[in-house]
This record gives C-alpha cells, sequence and structure tokens, in this order.
C-alpha cells in the first residue's frame, strides 16, 4: 500500500546567472546512475491486521496511562504538603513532593509523545513522497520589474535631486540616537574616585568578622587567620548599597607570621605588627575573595581561577592569571592596644581597570 | 475578472466529529484570510527524516519549556536587592540577612508545591536548550547545510546561541546566591578590562559600585522580556526561513538538488514532532524530578567576601573561565592607562573573535572554494576534509578550554599540582587543534578511500572463503545500486589553477598573484580528497570480486530515466 512517487523533474533554469546551477551533481562519468526512489515495501503492521491490533491497543494504552498519571499528579499536589507550620527543617519533605510531582507529570508527557509517535511509525499510512523545490531566486522578468517599480518610487520622490531635503533629513536621522544614548546617562553615577577609596583609614580598627570584636595583637597566634572588616563598616547602614558595595572592596585577611619570614619592600618595614600582616581578600585577578591558606608556604590561592599570592612576600603573585600583588593594609596598634589602619590601601583593590594609576 | 467559484462551504468531508470541527475552524478562518490558499500547498510539505535534524527539535522544544517555567517563576520570583532578615519556612536560614530575590527563590523552592519543580526544570530546560542548540549547530556545519541559500539561518542560528547563553547567564545571576554572585563579579571584571569605557560601562550597569542594589532588577528585565522576545522573534524567523527554502537531505536514490524527499507535514511530521515535543517535556521534567540542580539553599546569600571553593559555572560559561584559568599574567599600561590582555583576552576577545570566525564562515568558504551555487544535498563529512579538520580542531579547543575551566578538579583527582595541569593545558592549547586538524584530516581521507574500494569491491561480508587451491579470500558483497549511488552522489571538487604569470603575447597577467594565492587555498582545501571511481574503474573494477550490479535495485520504481 505504501507508493513511491517521484515527480516529473522540471526545475525551472532559465537564469542565465543559475543556469546549470543545480545540474553540478551527477556530472557526466559519474560511475553510478540515480536508481530513483526506492520503495520499502509495506511495514508488518500494513498487511497484518493481527499487529495493526496490537499497536492499536499500544498506541491507547499510552495514552489512558498517560491520564491516569495526570491525575495521579494532582493527588501528589495534595498528598505531600511541603510547609509544617514549624517551617521545614530540611530539604527532605520538599523532595518527596518533588519527585512526586515530577515522576508523574514527566511520564505522563513522556507516554503521550511516545503513544504520538509509535501512532505515526506504525499506522499513519503515509507514503514517502518527492516534492520538487521552487528555485530560491525571482525570474529576470521579475527582477526586470521589481527594479522598475523601484525606480519608478525613487523618480517620484526626486530624492536625487532635492539635496536640501536629503542632507536634512539625514542630518535629522543621525542626530536621533544621541538622545537615545543620553537618556541611558543616569543608569549609574560617574566612577569619581570611588573605586581608589574604601572605608579603611587612618586608625580605624580591624574587627573580626562576623562578630565585630576588635583585635589585640596577643590575641592572634602564630600561622592563625582572620578575616576582619572595619570598625567605619560595621556603622553603615543596612539598607541601601553603601554597605555591600564596601563588603565588596574592604575585606582584609590578617595573618600572624614570625617577623623573620617576613621580607617586606623597603618602605613596608612598619606595615605589620609583630609579623602580624593583612592584606586586602579581594582578587587581583577578577575580583573573587581569596580564601585558601597554606601554612607552611604562605600561599594564598584563589579559588576562582588558582591565583597564588605570596603572603610573606608583600603579596606577589607566584602563580596564575592575576597581574599585580595583593594590596596590602598597613597596620598599626592605637594606645588601647588594638589593631588599627595606618591608612586606606595604598592602591585600589580588586581587578585592574583603564584609569587605575592615573589618580 | 476571475472564474474561480468562491462559496465559501466549509470543506470537511469525513463524517467524524473531531474532523468535522477542525474543518469548520479552517472554514471560518478561510472565509476571513483566504488561508486555504496557503494551506493547500503546505499541509502536505514534504520534510526528510534523519536522526540528525532532531537536534533543532530538541532545542525548540526545550526552549518552550523553560518560558513556560519561567512564566510561572514569575509569579512568585522578586527582582529586589533590598536587605531582609530571612523568616520564611526553610528552618536553617531564619535569621539570616539576604536579599529579597534570594529569599524568595528559597520561598518558591519550600513553600509554593510545584516550585522547586519548576526551578530545576527552569534550569535543566536550558541547559539542554543550550546544549542542543549547540549540538545542532555542529551538524549544519559538519554537513554544509550553511552554505547558499542558507547563510542566514546559520548567522540567525549564532545569534541564537549567543542570546541563549546570555540569558541562561542572567538567569543565573537572578536568585542572588553565593555562585551567582562570584560569576557576576567576574562578568564585572570583563567589563572593567574593557580599555577606555570599561570602567564607565560598569558603573552605568550596575548602578554605581559593584554590586549596587540595581542590578538584579536591571537583569530581570533582560531575562524574562528583552532576550526571550529577541530568541522568540528570531526563532520564528528561523523556523519561517527552514520552511521556506525547504529542508536540505541527504544524498540517495531518487534524492537530488531540484526535490525534497520525505513524509508529509500532516500527518507524519505533526504527528511525530508533536510527539516529540511532548517526549523531550518528558525528558527534562524526569530529570527535574531525580537530579538536582542548583541547590542554592547550600551555597547561602550573595556576600562579596566570601567564596565557595571547587564549585563549576553551568556548563556552558565553563570555556571562558577555564580561558581566564589558563591565561598568562599579562598587564601593561600606556600613558599611565592600564590594559589588562590577562583579562581582557579569554572574557572579551576570545568570544568576540569565535562568534564572528564563526558567523562569517560560509562566505570565507565560498571565497576559498569559488563555489556560489546553491546546495540542497547535505555533504558527507568525510567527503570535506578540511572542513571537518577545521571543525574538529575548534572543538578540541573548546574542550581544552573547559577541561582548564576544572583545572583544580583534575588537579585534585589526579593528585598532582593544579600549575602542572595548567602549563599543560596552555601547551595542548596550542598544540592539539593543529594536530587534530591533521589526525581528523587524514581519517577523512581514509574514510574516502574505503568508499571509493567499497564502490568498486563491494563490503567485505566476512565470509572467508577457500578456493579448490586453498586459497583464502573473504567474500564481498555488492552494494546495491541505491547504496553505491549514495557514496558516489557527492561532487567532483575542482581545485582551481593559477594562470599563466603572462598570456601568449608575454603580457604579464596583472592577477596573477592574486590567481596563485587562490590556487593554494584551493590546493589546501580539496587537494588531496580521493577521487571517487569513474564509470571506466568501475568497469574494470569487476573483475575477480563480486559485481556490483547497476540494476540490482530493482525494486526501485524509478521513473525519472
Ligand atoms: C531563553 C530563555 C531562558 C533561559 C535560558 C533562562 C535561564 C534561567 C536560569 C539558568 C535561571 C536560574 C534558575 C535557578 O537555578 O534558579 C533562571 C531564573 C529565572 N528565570 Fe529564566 N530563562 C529563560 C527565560 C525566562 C523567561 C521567559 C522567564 C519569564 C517570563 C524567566 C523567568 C525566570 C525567573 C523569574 C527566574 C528567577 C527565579 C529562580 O531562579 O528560581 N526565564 N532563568
Ligand atoms: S579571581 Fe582570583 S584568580 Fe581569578
Amino acid at each position: 500500500m505504501t507508493t513511491s512517487k517521484s515527480e516529473e523533474m522540471s526545475y525551472p533554469v532559465d537564469h542565465p546567472e543559475h543556469a546549470g546551477e543545480l545540474e553540478h551533481r551527477a556530472p557526466a562519468g559519474d560511475p553510478i546512475p540515480d536508481p530513483g526512489l526506492h520503495d520499502p515495501g509495506p511495514r508488518y503492521t500494513d498487511v497484518n491486521p493481527q499487529a495493526q491490533k496490537r499497536a492499536d491497543r499500544q498506541v491507547a494504552g499510552m495514552f489512558g496511562l498517560a491520564s491516569i498519571l495526570i491525575i495521579a499528579s494532582i493527588v501528589a499536589y495534595v498528598a505531600f504538603e511541603i510547609e509544617t507550620p514549624e517551617g521545614v527543617p530540611n530539604v527532605g519533605e520538599v523532595q518527596v513532593s518533588n519527585f512526586a510531582l515530577g515522576m508523574t507529570l514527566g511520564l505522563a508527557l513522556l507516554l503521550i509523545g511516545l503513544g504520538a509517535v509509535q501512532w505515526a511509525r506504525t499506522l499513519m499510512t503515509s507514503p514517502e513522497f518527492a516534492e520538487n523545490r521552487k528555485p530560491l531566486v525571482s525570474s529576470d522578468e521579475v527582477r526586470q520589474a521589481t527594479l522598475e517599480s523601484f525606480n519608478t518610487g525613487a523618480e517620484e520622490t526626486q530624492f536625487g535631486r532635492r539635496k536640501l531635503i536629503r542632507n536634512s533629513l539625514l542630518g535629522a536621522m543621525a542626530l536621533l540616537p544621541l538622545p537615545a544614548i543620553v537618556l541611558l546617562r543616569d543608569l549609574g553615577p560617574l566612577p569619581g574616585d570611588t573605586k581608589e577609596n574604601t572605608v579603611w583609614a587612618e586608625g580605624v580598627r580591624l574587627l573580626t568578622d562576623v562578630t565585630y570584636q576588635p583585635i589585640r595583637p596577643a590575641q592572634l597566634e602564630l600561622g592563625q587567620l582572620v578575616n576582619v572588616m572595619p570598625a567605619t563598616y560595621r556603622d553603615l547602614p543596612d539598607h541601601g548599597p553603601a554597605k555591600i558595595n564596601e563588603r565588596a572592596k574592604s575585606p582584609v585577611m590578617l595573618i600572624r607570621m614570625l617577623p623573620e619570614e617576613l621580607s617586606p619592600f623597603d618602605d613596608r618595614e612598619n606595615w605589620h605588627v609583630d609579623g602580624i600582616i593583612a592584606y586586602s581578600k579581594i582578587c587581583t585577578h577578577a575580583g573573587c575573595p581569596i580564601s585558601l591558606y597554606e601554612r607552611t608556604t604562605h600561599h594564598m590561592l584563589c579559588p576562582c581561577h588558582q591565583s597564588t599570592f605570596d603572603l610573606a612576600d608583600n603579596g606577589k603573585v607566584v602563580f596564575g592569571p592575576a597581574t599585580r600583588p595583593l594590596p596590602q593594609l598597613p597596620l598599626a596598634v592605637d594606645n588601647e592596644g588594638y589593631l588599627v589602619a595606618q591608612s586606606d590601601f595604598t592602591e585600589p583593590v580588586g581587578p585592574s581597570y583603564w584609569e587605575r594609576g592615573t589618580r | 475578472m476571475s472564474t474561480t467559484t468562491r462559496t465559501g462551504s466549509d470543506v470537511s468531508t469525513s463524517n467524524n466529529a473531531v474532523l468535522q470541527g477542525a474543518g469548520k475552524v479552517v472554514g471560518f478562518v478561510d472565509q476571513r484570510i483566504a488561508a486555504n490558499n496557503w494551506l493547500k500547498r503546505n499541509l502536505r510539505k514534504i520534510f526528510p527524516d534523519h536522526w540528525s535534524f532532531l537536534l533543532g527539535e530538541i532545542a525548540l522544544y526545550s526552549l518552550i519549556l523553560v518560558l513556560l517555567s519561567g512564566v510561572f517563576l514569575t509569579l512568585w520570583f522578586k527582582p529586589s536587592m533590598a536587605h531582609i532578615i530571612y523568616d520564611g519556612a526553610y528552618v536553617p536560614m531564619r535569621g539570616i540577612g539576604m536579599s529579597e530575590a534570594y529569599a524568595s527563590t528559597l520561598q518558591i523552592s519550600f513553600e509554593v508545591r510545584g516550585g522547586l519543580l519548576m526551578r530545576q526544570i527552569h534550569h535543566w530546560g536550558t541547559l539542554i536548550f543550550i546544549a542542543a542548540m549547540s549540538v545542532h549547530m555542529l551538524r549544519i556545519f559538519f554537513t554544509g547545510a550553511y552554505r547558499k541559500p542558507r547563510e542566514l539561518n546559520w548567522v540567525i542560528g549564532l545569534l541564537l546561541l549567543t542570546l541563549g547563553i546570555t540569558n541562561g547567564f542572567t538567569g543565573y545571576s537572578l536568585p542572588d546566591d553565593l555562585l551567582s554572585g562570584t560569576g557576576l563579579r567576574i562578568i564585572e571584571a570583563g567589563i572593567l578590562a574593557i580599555p577606555v569605557v570599561g570602567t564607565y560601562v560598569s558603573y552605568f550597569l550596575f548602578g554605581g559600585e559593584y554590586p549596587g542594589e540595581d542590578i538584579i532588577s536591571r537583569f530581570y528585565a533582560i531575562h524574562i522580556l528583552l532576550v526571550p522576545g529577541l530568541i522568540i522573534a528570531l526563532v520564528t524567523v528561523h523556523l519561517m526561513l527552514v520552511w521556506y527554502q525547504k529542508h536540505t537531505q541527504w544524498a540517495g536514490a531518487g534524492k537530488t538538488e531540484k526535490n525534497v524527499v520525505g513524509y508529509p507535514f500532516f500527518p507524519i511530521y505533526v504527528a511525530k514532532a508533536g510527539g516529540f515535543t511532548f517526549i523531550v517535556f518528558g525528558f527534562i521534567v524526569l530529570m527535574s524530578a531525580l537530579i538536582q540542580v542548583n541547590p542554592l539553599w547550600f551555597y547561602g546569600p550573595y556576600d562579596p567576601s566570601q567564596v565557595t571553593a571547587g564549585v563549576q559555572p553551568d556548563w556552558y560559561v565553563g570555556f571562558l573561565d577555564g580561558a581566564l584559568r589558563v591565561m598568562p599574567p599579562w598587564e601593561f599600561t600606556i600613558f599611565g592607562y592600564h590594559v589588562t590582555p590577562s583579562v581582557l583576552l579569554p572574557a572579551v576577545i576570545l568570544p568576540g573573535v569565535l562568534l564572528t570566525l564563526l558567523a562569517l564562515y560560509p562566505w570565507i568558504e565560498q571565497r576559498i572554494t569559488g563555489d556560489r551555487r546553491e546546495h540542497h544535498i547535505l555533504e558527507r563529512p568525510r567527503n570535506v576534509p578540511v572542513r571537518t579538520g577545521l571543525g574538529v580542531a575548534f572543538i578540541v579547543f573548546y574542550i581544552l578550554l573547559w577541561i582548564a575551566g576544572g583545572n583544580d578538579f583534575f588537579a585534585t583527582t589526579l593528585h598532582i599540582p593544579v600549575n602542572w595541569v595548567s602549563r599543560f593545558l596552555q601547551v595542548s592549547l596550542i598544540v592539539m587543534p593543529p594536530l587534530a586538524f591533521w589526525i581528523t584530516k587524514r581519517i577523512c581521507l581514509g574514510l574516502q578511500r574505503r568508499d571509493r574500494d567499497k564502490v568498486l569491491h563491494g563490503m567485505e561480508s566476512g565470509v572467508i572463503m577457500v578456493s579448490p587451491e586453498g586459497e583464502f579470500t573473504e567474500r564481498h558483497s555488492p552494494l546495491s545500486a541505491a547504496q553505491a549511488y549514495a557514496l558516489t552522489a557527492h561532487e567532483r571538487p575542482q581545485v582551481h589553477e593559477a594562470g599563466a604569470p603572462t598570456d601568449a603575447n608575454g603580457i604579464p597577467n596583472p592577477n596573477y598573484k592574486h590567481d596563485r594565492r587562490r590556487a593554494r587555498i584551493s590546493r589546501f582545501y580539496f587537494g588531496d580528497v580521493i577521487p571517487k571511481p569513474t564509470r571506466e574503474e568501475l568497469e574494470h573494477g569487476h573483475h575477480g570480486h563480486a559485481e556490483l550490479e547497476a540494476h540490482s535495485g530493482s525494486d526501485a520504481t524509478s521513473d525519472q530515466h
């Protein structure tokens, strides 16, 4: 019952520019002539009523099962509460509901899909066809006529002759995008010197992160690393961007080493307090907070792209894509004996940018 | 004027209620916009069938599911970075300060039944959407389906891939968890690395300093309106072009450049594609039921001073992350201004260059081959070894970058220092793609030779025969005419030969240099191709082995010749 047809080839190759263009396949001398469309013959289900019936039942069965699963998904929705009055202590309840809903719905969808495909494959009787392609270029006459229409229209505008109109229109159109750009101006403030400054300043105490306790040098053990924030940060309002912005550039890590392990630059001799030294936590590569400290080597590794910095040697890059050492925060002790900053960072923290170094 | 009668009567010859109803609808529409003029031509439109044509469909259907689940998420999601103290249902997070965006994502996950499922469907759907687009694109590339007249759809497809990745990234940023924030911070560094305007662009994007309080609501508008709108528009054009230009097909008996062989749109394609839609939906929903994705309650809210180690970004940004990891630390200053290739190159220039090269490839190839004809029959990758080699070299480059994105993972699993992994990858990125090109080309040529042998001598049957003289030979079974035709239907590429430097009168050819360059490139592209057998060779090749009977396909009802 499946028949193959391949219609008469009548590709209009009348275009001089394209003449023969589609004839290039099977050029002379090709070994095998096209044997033509092949008739696969009837399918099993086409000739076997028994098989047909079976396929029929299969497809209907899949659709029927899908209905049952859809109902089951509604049951699952009602049956599996995810929220108790005390709240959800762990992920468990939610996952049960997720599993039940997802399995029922997913299987229902899958069965509808499989049923439809099975129907098409086994029972729908469409034969294979060949259909002619139409040329994807218009004929010469149509091209010519289009060009003429266009020329006539263009002529009627007198666009070519009315230079003043043309130029003034072009001018107006050229200006039109400007307001669109200008209107975007208020998307954000200009950088100013915000990238160069943090809330660290002379005499600002170092507070332990989270608990906000000031730190005495004696509290820090050898090799210990503490995350700290400036006291000025704690006082910023919780609402508004100031606090989170500062959190993105002020974090500092404080490490104690033996003073003789340090090899500070000449102008940094007095930036540490008894081997206690502070660096920006913001990676100079792409701004990730650095976190993995190796005590024996004094190496600090950034988990994002593995830039590694030597904290004993002025934060120098020893490996990875970072280009600059970690900025160091100069330390001192105030008259109550707590660690404070001598000043803000002496260079911008975080990733590089164009204007860096010009201010 | 017209002699056509226009009674406007509904056509429904069936006595089935459903079909009659459908007929009424068609009639209603036809009487308003004469839709049947179009339907008549298109209902039985032919679509060829091949598994590789399903890849684009997977992309389409997963996109539909992503759009649907996304709308569900908007019903609860709050695109706000305002600071709140969490007191929702998820007990471990109670009392913690976070943004409203993160809190509302927790709400969707823990207080909305089916909310977690929808989040996972949205996320899995995205991963599959982008993967399907990528593999679909590879299929188009390796089979030459992008050739004239389909270059436009190639470019549209690339745009869709880019937009898909963009939307995936903006979506990933919306929940404002620790991971998404880390990704955002790296994007900020990429923007800052753009010379001259980078800092300004960053301040305009984030509404001031990073991270500010604007980025999530801005990304939200981009994520649910701008980019999906563009994607839907481009997908529509993409499909209209496929429809109008008709699908490509593989070479084979009865298939020519002038026809398209396959099954009618209605009912076969409607049923198969419709069914396949539900299969894709079903798979994604089942994955979402069974495999957790982005469990952001583990990561906690975004805190710019914290990071979780060893967590990977979504797969489609992995190659950029890898590129950032293996770049050497380059930075220099000009007149006091900083340029940082260490970030600029992998984050901005690399994706830009890759996209541009890919977008231009159809035209680059046209220049090289000089072939500006229409093509509707696909090419087997082996028959165009240089293209296939370039494609494989690209894949190898991409995979190496992707591996680089997990260099720490490989270092810990293989117990080697991470800098060894990076060094190895740096060298590999330079050495391996050319090597892959060369090997692939060799393999293609080998396969071509095998095809040639098959046509000349038949297929190895695996049956060993002993001749009366005690000689062992393997029996070769002949190919059917259809098989042999499919193996030889491709073109013989013409290597461009440069003309003489001077013409017959000794006048120098002004285009000689250009011509010679073209010849050289053409030789590079086509030079090594194994010629397919000619008719004469075939006739001589018959001795000894089983014959190839050109008319063995007697079952073919060919009315063409
Ligand atoms: C190309 C299309 C899209 C892609 C690739 C995409 C991708 C993503 C991804 C990866 C996420 C993070 C999901 C998570 O793990 O939580 C996300 C979140 C989200 N998407 Fe989409 N999305 C698309 C379209 C849409 C559309 C059309 C809408 C709504 C009209 C939408 C609404 C949302 C919402 C509200 C969220 C945040 C809620 C949440 O993360 O749970 N998305 N998107
Ligand atoms: S952000 Fe630290 S290495 Fe990239």
